[in-house]
């Protein structure tokens, strides 16, 4: 899985630096002083994305992750602090809605101390705000933002870090067939991810699907749903949308004795999808993701659980990516917007989820889906879709 | 505000004591009224015009304190502020002047916003403006198909009707593909620039300055409509429905005029709003946004047009100005709400009392005591 | 209870039609008698929700919007009664005694809760108003404004992601029982419904047989009058809106055992549909709430089988609507105090 052993080694060795203390940081200090890259006072790096609300852990597990790379940058280059605006009042919480990202954005550009920015982390937003980052050459790397669409505006300034849903829809196609499928339903939220991720599945199964349905997912009761799945006895039922409701939608189908394998895609890749369904209603359950999972880097890994003590959550690796991108960007030149931009698109290198170099697009290359299964009452890694 | 029951058991001192505050609170209140049309008419309007100055350079003096610390405050003028006053506006003429109580406004913002949508995006590239009339009008007749059928019923059966409309509105939109469903309608475009007015992805004054001009337009028509036989027919059929049909107003067709104009005006914000932020999805017109709505025409002063102005600035700017609460806004948005209600239900700017026209129905009438109802209920006589 | 009755077309699964534009004939036909009783399930609790609706706009006539936060709020209660006697979250459900004592301390604490709540409502958001003499829509703003910060007290001070589903170690209320058709009724099903109509039994026998009952009959027809004659109005409205939140406490519990989950919106939603089945019974009128609450669970699951889930709203409202035109109060009509439920 790692694809760049250098880099592992590298910052697991800063790492280990770090932690003999004082005098050994000052060694640390000097032996890189070399490298050390020396920079004006104040400069930011924005995150945007949700923080609170009902998809406020998303958003945070995204700042988790990159949290890490400028705690570690910020250690090592004494001369050149990055802030990571995040927080108080350059918080950029937008709550996942496009209509109140669309003030934030200004904000956030109005901010000539911010030179690149992680996120925004939803495709509603993004698609919402990425014409004023892109005519004020702002450059981004959406961490999770996985709506295919959102690379054919001609935007310049778009990244993506991860494959979208156009390549996770037939990922979780090969997983369901993969399985000996013979009939599968698909229920969707009518949100704009989980439509889409499920009309992508639907038109990929084609015979195969053979009952679809779509569900309120402010409802309590998913009954109607519930039922067309019983009738029409499905093997196998995917559900686009969020972990709450597919928590909610997986029980009812059990409480009604479907027995059919239920497949969800990344919204669903949460450990709340099974602590809220229960372990024994979710054991099973399929779920694909095109972020990395949380051991794809031993090293990060292991930062990850000394800060935080968890394993990295769903969009924390490639969110560390994204930052990764940009200070390598300060690194190599003038931390400015402009030189960022070009810096970015120009990038070339491995990251910790995979080999990073953006399309004209802002896609990457790469189609991995990663696949889990909820084994009693966790979320356990099962590999790669192929 | 001091009518104290008969049979309340408050000593005697303490009761005159309220009265007494209470009469002092009242004769301030309408001290600032009377110290207004007491000004020579040249002063009044030299005030007017530094205040509308004023308003119109909000984003250039950003002013401190009152501009948002956490968001951009020209933004959030532009995109946010804007649609609601105009949309409180809107609503004030149904709820506040004809007295319609509708729980499904978002529906007619929605479908000004969609029609913006589909007209320059989606379906056709009309210039902006030209579309913005077209929504206009569609959301007129919008108002007059749904306000036809239902305008029969009485009050709160009105209420979860166009409540029920506004959802139908949403879930069509969310349904149908032509309309984008679920991904919603984006490239949506931007008015042309006029002179130095520029509406550019980066550049919020410009939307401001138009949309400030709007909201003066539609005071301006508003105010036309409130002072011709329209606006007293609306009075009449608030006060009395019954009473008002028996004198010869024909209440159904003004009922309907009032739905028509309320639609519209929300179909010109949703057109706005559509202008503004370039794309829309259904889920921004959710039932709560009808709440929100119906809140700030009340906590505004329902009747009142500059009320409204400001109830609307305050639901879409409050929330947003204390952003570091984050999470806990709307809490704290709800008991602002139960407080006002308790201590100053008329609202911020209360309909003006007593001018030869539209007198505050409940408001005066029971602040006076002339209804007396027991139960302190008021049984609206003017059905809703 | 049913068992013998054996629909028409038992055992002729329809054959698929050819499919047609929006229409789904095939999944209505095939899904007839489940999505019957998953309909009446979860039109009682509409009904029960929608009764704190009624009750308060019988004797006001004010939609009390914050009824949807009082059931929300109740739904906690029965949470919290699991937390009280540490239900594990694994284990072999209850029998006997302990069964019975969790049910009953669930129960009475989703009672306790949305009861107290409505009552709180009534004294610190509605009286303050009544004393003041002040128009309807201010109540109802006030309303909203409850209702906004009780779930988003609720939302933000814990529970907004939190969903918990401890209750199915209390009782396996998913066993079947009979089968009607091809669906299993299980026991949840016969609980809820009947549950609802045992507690609105209850509630016309309170209204129509007790003082207390007669005086919000009073109350509801001619408040003047009926303080002239010596009811305690004040006394009866809070007797009324607790009633009501009684009403709402009893669907919680129904709820979490039906649903076995919670959170801080749950309220929302079911509260606007209660009170669309208020309205489409006859708001003010009890059998109007029974009964529109079971049509609208019906409307809904019909709609949501022939025309797909993405309309079920839609097609609800719309017979709403439709209903409203031909009877402008409803099925049964409006008052209170000519009810005979």
């Amino acid at each position: 899985m790692i694809k760049n052993f250098r880099f592992a080694a590298a910052s697991t060795a800063a790492a280990m630096l770090v932690a003999f203390g004082v005098t050994s940081s000052q060694a640390a200090t000097k032996a890189k002083a070399a490298k050390t890259v020396t920079c004006a006072k104040g400069i930011k790096i924005a995150f945007m994305g949700a923080l609170s609300g009902d998809n406020g852990q998303l958003g945070q597990n995204m700042v988790d992750g990159a949290q890490i790379a400028f705690d570690d940058w910020n250690k090592a280059n004494k001369n050149c602090q990055i802030e990571f605006a995040k927080k108080g009042s350059s918080s950029f919480d937008s709550q996942g809605d496009p209509a109140q990202a669309s003030p934030l954005a200004d904000k956030l550009l109005g901010d000539k101390k911010i030179v690149a920015l992680i996120g925004p982390g939803f495709s509603g937003e993004t698609k919402a705000t990425m014409p004023k980052f892109e005519e004020a050459g702002l450059s981004m790397i959406t961490p999770g933002a996985t709506n295919a669409k959102l690379a054919e505006n001609g935007w310049k300034q778009f990244h993506r870090i991860l494959a979208n849903d156009d390549k996770q829809g037939p990922g979780i196609v090969t997983l369901i067939k993969g399985k000996g499928a013979k009939a599968v339903g698909v229920i969707d939220d009518a949100s704009e991810y989980g439509k889409g991720l499920a009309d992508t599945v639907r038109s990929g199964l084609g015979a195969l699907d053979v009952a679809n349905d779509t569900i309120d997912p402010k409802g309590s009761d998913f009954s109607a749903a519930v039922n067309k799945m019983k009738a029409a006895n499905v093997d196998f039922i995917f559900y686009g949308g969020y972990y709450a409701e597919a928590a909610k939608m997986v029980k009812q189908l059990r409480d009604a004795g479907v027995k059919a394998t239920f497949v969800g895609g990344d919204g669903v890749l949460d450990q709340k999808f099974i602590d809220n369904a229960g372990a024994t209603t979710a054991e099973g359950s399929l779920i694909t993701a095109t972020g990395a999972p949380g051991n794809v880097n031993p090293a990060f890994q292991a930062k990850f659980k000394a800060k935080y003590s968890k394993d990295p959550t769903l969009y924390a690796p490639e969110a560390y990516d994204c930052a990764q991108v940009f200070l390598a960007a300060i690194k190599a030149g003038k931390p400015t917007r402009a030189a960022i931009s070009a810096f970015v698109s120009a990038y070339d290198a491995d990251g910790i989820t995979k080999h990073i170099k953006f399309t004209p697009q802002g896609e990457v290359a790469g189609d991995t889906v990663f696949s889990y299964q909820a084994t009693s009452g966790v979320l356990k890694y099962i590999g790669i879709v192929k | 505000m001091n009518a104290t029951p008969s049979g309340d058991t408050t000593p005697k001192t303490v009761n005159k004591i309220t009265e007494l505050l209470g009469a002092t609170r009242r004769r301030k209140g309408l001290g600032i009224g009377e110290k207004w049309n007491a000004l020579p008419k040249q002063a009044r309007i030299c005030i007017a015009l530094v205040a509308v100055a004023l308003l119109y350079l909000l984003p250039w003096i950003n002013p401190p304190i009152i501009r948002t610390e956490d968001t951009d405050f020209a933004s959030l003028l532009a995109g946010t502020v804007v649609p609601y006053v105009l949309v409180a506006l809107g609503l004030n003429v149904v709820v506040g002047m004809a007295g319609l109580l509708d729980l499904g406004y978002v529906g007619f913002f929605a479908v000004g916003a969609y029609s913006v949508g589909v007209l320059t995006s989606k379906h056709a590239s009309l210039p902006w403006f030209l579309a913005m009339f077209i929504a206009i009008a569609i959301s007129m007749v919008f108002g007059a198909i749904l306000g036809a059928p239902t305008l029969r019923l009485r009050g709160d059966y009105l209420a979860i009707v166009t409540l029920g409309f506004g959802e139908i509105i949403r879930l069509s939109a969310q349904n149908f593909g032509w309309l984008g469903a679920s991904e919603g309608i984006s490239s949506i475009k931007r008015p042309p620039s006029i002179g130095p007015l520029k509406f550019t992805v980066l550049e919020n004054k410009g939307y401001w300055v138009f949309g400030l001009s709007l909201i003066l337009l539609t005071v301006f028509l508003i105010s036309l409509l409130e002072t011709s036989r329209v606006g007293r027919a609306w009075t009449a059929i608030r006060e009395d429905e019954d009473a008002a049909e028996l004198m010869g107003v024909p209440t159904f067709k003004f009922k309907l005029w009032a739905f028509a104009i309320g639609a519209a005006v929300g179909g010109l914000a949703g057109a706005f709003y559509a202008g503004k932020l370039n794309t829309i999805y259904p889920r921004d017109f959710e039932v709560q946004k009808s709440i929100l709505f119906l809140a700030a025409v009340v906590l505004g002063g329902l009747g009142n047009r500059w009320g409204a102005i400001l109830g609307g600035f305050l639901v879409a700017y409050l929330p947003e100005r204390f952003r570091f609460v984050s999470d806990k806004r709307y809490f704290f948005f709800g008991l602002v709400l139960m407080i006002m209600m308790i201590f100053r239900p008329q609202g911020l700017l209360p309909r003006r009392l007593g001018r030869g026209r539209a007198k505050g129905i409940d408001i005066r009438k029971h602040r006076a005591g002339e209804d007396e109802d027991d139960l302190g209920v008021v049984r609206s006589s003017g059905r809703g | 209870m049913v068992r013998h009755f054996r629909p028409f077309y038992v055992a002729v699964r329809a054959r698929p039609f050819k499919h047609r534009s929006c229409m789904n004939f095939t999944n209505f036909i095939n899904t007839f008698w489940a999505n019957t009783i998953s309909g009446l399930s979860l039109g009682a609790i509409y009904a029960l929700i929608a009764l704190g609706y009624t009750l308060v706009y019988g004797v006001l006539r004010l939609i009390n919007f914050a009824n949807s936060e009082v059931f929300m709020l109740g739904t906690f209660g029965s949470l919290a009664a699991l937390w009280i006697l540490g239900v594990p979250s694994a284990g072999a459900p209850k029998a006997g005694i302990a069964l019975l004592g969790t049910l009953a301390l669930m129960l009475v604490l989703s009672i306790l809760f949305s009861g107290g709540a409505a009552i709180l409502l009534e004294l610190l958001a509605y009286r303050p108003l009544r004393r003041r003499n002040s128009p309807r829509l201010v109540f109802l703003i006030s309303a909203i404004g409850a209702s906004l910060a009780i779930a988003e007290a609720v939302g933000a001070f814990g529970a907004r992601k939190r969903e918990e589903y401890p209750f199915g170690r209390v009782w396996n209320t998913r066993k079947n029982l009979f089968k009607i058709s091809d669906f299993d009724v299980q026991v949840r099903h016969v609980m809820v419904i009947g549950g609802a109509l045992i507690m609105m039994s209850g509630l016309a026998l309170f209204v129509n047989k007790t003082r207390l009952g007669r005086g919000m009959r009073a109350v509801a027809q001619d408040a003047e009058t009926a303080r002239i004659l010596g009811v305690n109005v004040d006394h009866v409205i809070l007797i009324t809106f607790a009633v009501g939140g009684v009403m709402a406490g009893g669907a919680a519990f129904l709820y979490a055992l039906f649903f076995e989950a919670t959170r801080y919106n749950a309220g929302f939603l079911l509260g606007v549909k209660a009170f669309t089945a208020a309205v489409l019974g006859g708001i003010g009128n009890i059998t109007g709430a029974l009964v529109g609450g079971l049509l609208l669970g019906l409307i809904e699951n019909w709609g949501a089988g022939l025309f797909g889930g993405q309309w079920k709203d839609v097609i609800a409202f719309a017979v709403l609507v439709l209903v409203l035109m031909v009877r402008p109060t409803g099925l049964f009509g409006e008052t209170l105090g000519r009810s005979r439920a």
